[in-house]
C-alpha cells in the first residue's frame, strides 16, 4: 500500500472490500428499512385483530360473565352462597368425585386400548395405514347421539351382548352393562379413543426405526428397548392424547346422561339441571367455575410432571 | 425383563479382549426375485480394517445387517471367533455399530447415549462414568457429556455415535456409511480419526461405503461388491493398480478402456503388440485399462525409456484443473483417452495445444488388461 496507486476500478478487489467495511458512517437506506419493518409489524397486528376480537367476545367475556354470575345470590346481591352450598351439600362433592373418576378411568382405558392400536398402525404398510386411520376416524363422522344410542341397543338387558350370552348358556340372567358406571365408561371410552390414538400415532410415526436397531445392537433385549428408548419417545404424544381425553371427559354430558341412566351424575349434567330445571344461573356458574379451576390445576400439575419427571434427560 | 437379559463378560479395566476374525461362508439373501447377497464368502482377519465398497443397491448394507443380526440370511454361516452366530439375535452379538444417521437417542444426553451399553451390562456407575468419559476423550469430545444431542453439530453427533459403539469394548466394529452426511472437509478429517481409533483399539472393523476414495484412504483391504457378489477383494494398492475386471477398474479411480485382443496369449491393441508385466485375468474378452495419470507425452525419436507402449494421438481439448491438467486425445483407431498431466514447472512436458499431434507413452507395469 506504499504506492500511491489510483483506486482500483474493480469493486470486488481486496482493496475495495476493505474500504467498504471500514466506512461504517455510510449506512444507505437505514431509515427506509426501519420504516419497512414497522409497516410489516403493523400489518401483521391488523391481520390478527379479528381473531383476538373473537377470543375476547367468544371466550373471555362469557367466562368472566359466568364467574361474575357465580357470585350472585338468589336475591340478586353479591354473595358466597353458591360456593357455600357446594361445600355444605355432600351431593356436590359426590358429583365432582364421579366426574374425575369417569374421566380418569376413561383416560386409562383409552391408553390401554389406544397404545397398542397406534403401535400396530405404525407397523402397517402404507396402503393399509390410510384404511386403519379411516377406521379410527369413522365414528367421528357419526353423531355422538347416534353412537350413544347404538351402545344402548348393544348393552341393554335384551340387547345384543346379553341375549347372545344367554342363548349360549354362558349366563342365566342378563348382566347390567348399561344405566350404570360400566355403561358410561364403555360409551365414553369409545367416543374418546380417537383423541388418544391420533396424537400418539403421530408421535410414534416420527420415531426413527434406527434407534430401536441401535438399542438392540448395544445389547438391549426387546423389553429393555421398549422401556428405555421407544416408550420415552412416545411420551409427549401419549401425554398430549391423554390430557385431551381427560379434559374432554370432564365436560361429558350426552353419553353419561343416556348410558348412566340417571345413576351416574357428572358435573355437566348438574349444570344442565341447575339451569334448565331450577333456572339457577348462580349455582350452575359456580359448578362450572370450580370445574374449570380444577381442570386448570390438573393440567398445570401434568405439565410440571411431564417436564420434570418424564422429560429428564440422561439419567 | 429377566429372561432375555443379555449376558456379557466385561473386560476388566485395562485388559482388552483380543480382536476376533470373522468368517462369512456362502451367505445368500433373496427378496422375492431380487438377490441381495449371492452366495458370498469372505474371511476377515482379526484386527483388520475391511471396507465393503459398492454402488447403492449392491448388497453391501445387507451384508453388514446380516453381520449385525438385523437381517436373517436364507442360508450361510457367520463364524466369529470360532462360533457360528448366524441365529443369534442382535442384542446378544456384542458388536459395536455406527449407523448412517447416527441413531443417537434424543431422550438422553451425550453421556446417557455413550453410557447406555454400559448400563445394560450392569457396569458399576462410577466405572461406567469413567469409561464414558474415556470414550468421549478418544473421539475428542471430552467434557461434552452433559450436552443434549440437539445441541451437537453433525460431526459431533458422528463422534458420539462412534464413542457409543466402542465404549463397551466390542471386538468387532461395524460402520454403515458413517460419514456420508458430513461435508467434504470434515469427512476427510474423520477418515483419519476413525483409522487412528481403529489402530489404537486394534478392533476388527467392517466399513460400508460407496465412496471409493474413502475406502482407499482407510482400509487394509477392500471388498468391491456389485449385484450381491464380490467383484474383487484386495488391498487398495492392488485394486487400483491391477483391477481384475472392468467394474472394479471403473468404480475405483478414473480409467480409460481401449479395445484389446488376445492372440495366442499375447495382448494387442489393434495390430500393435502390448508389452506388459502383469498377468492377464481370466475372462472371455478383455480391454486395455489406462489410468489418466499413467499416460505421458513422449518425444518422437526419444529413447524408449520405460514407456514401451506408444500410441500416436491428436489432442482434442486441454482443461486446466489447478493441481493438474486434463488432456483429451484421440487415438489412431478413433477412441478417446483422457490423460492427467501435472501442472508444475519442469515436469518435462509443457501442456500441449489442442489439435497437436503427440505420442502417448505407457509404462509396461501400468499396462493392465481387465476382463469385460
Amino acid at each position: 500500500m506504499a504506492q500511491t496507486a489510483p483506486p482500483s476500478p474493480n469493486p470486488h478487489s481486496a482493496e475495495a472490500f476493505a474500504q467498504g467495511a471500514a466506512s461504517e458512517q455510510e449506512r444507505p437506506n437505514r431509515d427506509r428499512l426501519k420504516r419497512a419493518a414497522l409497516r410489516e409489524g403493523v400489518s401483521v397486528s391488523v391481520l390478527s385483530v379479528p381473531a383476538l376480537l373473537l377470543v375476547f367476545f367468544g371466550l373471555i367475556l362469557p367466562c368472566g360473565w359466568l364467574l361474575l354470575l357465580s357470585f350472585v345470590g338468589a336475591d340478586g346481591s353479591l354473595s358466597w352462597e353458591n360456593y357455600q352450598r357446594m361445600i355444605d351439600s355432600p351431593s356436590y362433592y359426590r358429583i365432582f368425585v364421579t366426574t374425575f373418576q369417569i374421566s380418569l378411568l376413561t383416560t386409562l382405558i383409552c391408553v390401554a386400548l389406544g397404545y397398542p392400536l397406534a403401535y400396530v398402525i405404525t407397523l402397517l404398510p402404507k396402503s393399509l395405514v390410510a384404511l386403519a386411520l379411516l377406521a379410527v376416524l369413522l365414528p367421528f363422522w357419526t353423531s355422538m347421539l347416534v353412537r350413544t344410542y347404538a351402545w344402548l341397543v348393544i348393552l341393554q338387558n335384551n340387547g345384543v351382548i346379553n341375549s347372545m350370552l344367554i342363548r349360549n348358556g354362558i349366563i342365566d340372567a342378563p348382566i347390567a352393562l348399561v344405566h350404570n358406571f360400566t355403561g358410561t365408561l364403555i360409551g365414553t371410552a369409545h367416543i374418546m379413543l380417537p383423541f388418544l390414538v391420533l396424537p400418539l400415532y403421530n408421535a410414534m410415526r416420527s420415531i426413527d426405526r434406527g434407534l430401536i436397531l441401535a438399542a438392540a445392537n448395544l445389547g438391549a433385549s426387546p423389553t429393555v428397548r421398549f422401556w428405555t428408548v421407544y416408550f420415552p419417545l412416545t411420551l409427549p404424544g401419549l401425554i398430549a392424547g391423554a390430557l385431551l381425553v381427560f379434559v374432554l371427559s370432564l365436560g361429558f354430558y350426552i353419553t353419561p346422561a343416556i348410558l348412566g341412566g340417571g345413576r351416574v351424575i357428572m358435573a355437566a349434567m348438574r349444570i344442565q339441571s341447575s339451569v334448565a330445571l331450577y333456572a339457577n344461573w348462580g349455582a350452575a356458574s359456580a359448578i362450572a367455575a370450580v370445574l374449570l379451576l380444577a381442570t386448570i390445576v390438573f393440567l398445570l400439575i401434568s405439565l410440571w410432571l411431564s417436564r420434570h419427571v418424564f422429560g429428564s434427560r440422561g439419567r | 425383563m429377566s429372561k432375555d437379559e443379555p449376558k456379557f463378560t466385561n473386560s476388566e479395566g485395562g485388559l482388552r479382549a483380543p480382536a476376533l476374525p470373522i468368517d462369512l461362508r456362502n451367505v445368500t439373501k433373496t427378496y422375492g426375485k431380487l438377490t441381495a447377497l449371492d452366495n458370498v464368502s469372505l474371511e476377515i482377519g482379526a484386527g483388520e480394517f475391511l471396507s465393503l465398497l459398492g454402488p447403492s443397491g449392491s448388497g453391501k448394507t445387507t451384508l453388514l445387517m446380516v453381520i449385525a443380526g438385523f437381517i436373517r440370511p436364507d442360508h450361510g454361516a457367520l463364524v466369529v471367533g470360532g462360533r457360528d452366530m448366524v441365529v443369534q439375535p442382535p442384542h446378544k452379538r456384542d458388536l459395536g455399530m455406527v449407523f448412517q444417521n447416527y441413531a443417537l437417542f434424543p431422550n438422553m444426553s451425550v453421556a446417557g447415549n455413550v453410557g447406555y451399553p454400559l448400563r445394560l451390562r450392569r457396569v458399576p456407575a462410577r466405572e461406567a462414568a469413567e469409561r464414558t468419559e474415556k470414550a468421549l476423550e478418544m473421539v475428542r469430545l471430552g467434557g461434552y457429556g452433559e450436552r443434549s444431542i440437539d445441541a451437537l453439530s453433525g460431526g459431533q453427533r458422528q463422534r458420539v455415535a462412534l464413542a457409543r459403539a466402542i465404549v463397551f469394548e466390542p471386538r468387532i466394529l461395524l460402520m454403515d456409511e458413517p460419514l456420508s452426511a458430513l461435508d467434504k472437509q470434515l469427512r476427510e478429517q474423520m477418515q483419519i480419526e476413525i483409522r487412528r481409533i481403529h489402530d489404537e483399539l486394534g478392533i476388527t472393523t467392517i466399513y460400508v461405503t460407496h465412496d471409493q476414495r474413502e475406502a482407499l484412504t482407510m482400509s487394509d483391504r477392500i471388498a468391491v461388491i456389485d449385484h450381491g457378489r464380490f467383484m474383487q477383494v484386495d488391498t487398495p494398492r492392488a485394486l487400483y493398480d491391477q483391477p481384475l475386471n472392468r467394474f472394479v477398474a471403473s468404480f475405483i479411480g478414473e480409467s480409460n478402456f481401449l479395445p484389446a485382443t488376445l492372440s495366442s496369449g499375447k495382448p494387442y491393441f489393434g495390430d500393435m503388440p502390448l508389452r506388459m508385466t502383469r498377468p492377464v485375468p481370466e475372462g472371455a474378452s478383455h480391454q486395455l485399462m489406462v489410468r489418466p495419470e499413467k499416460l505421458r507425452i513422449v518425444q518422437d525419436g526419444a529413447p524408449e525409456g520405460d514407456f514401451h507402449n506408444r500410441f500416436p494421438a491428436t489432442t482434442r481439448q486441454v482443461v486446466f484443473q489447478g493441481d493438474s491438467a486434463l488432456v483429451y486425445a484421440i487415438l489412431a483407431d478413433g477412441s478417446e483417452v483422457s490423460m492427467r498431466l501435472p501442472s508444475r514447472a519442469g515436469s518435462g512436458t509443457a501442456l500441449p495445444e489442442p489439435g497437436q499431434s503427440v505420442t502417448l507413452g505407457l509404462h509396461e507395469d501400468d499396462t493392465v488388461l481387465v476382463a469385460e
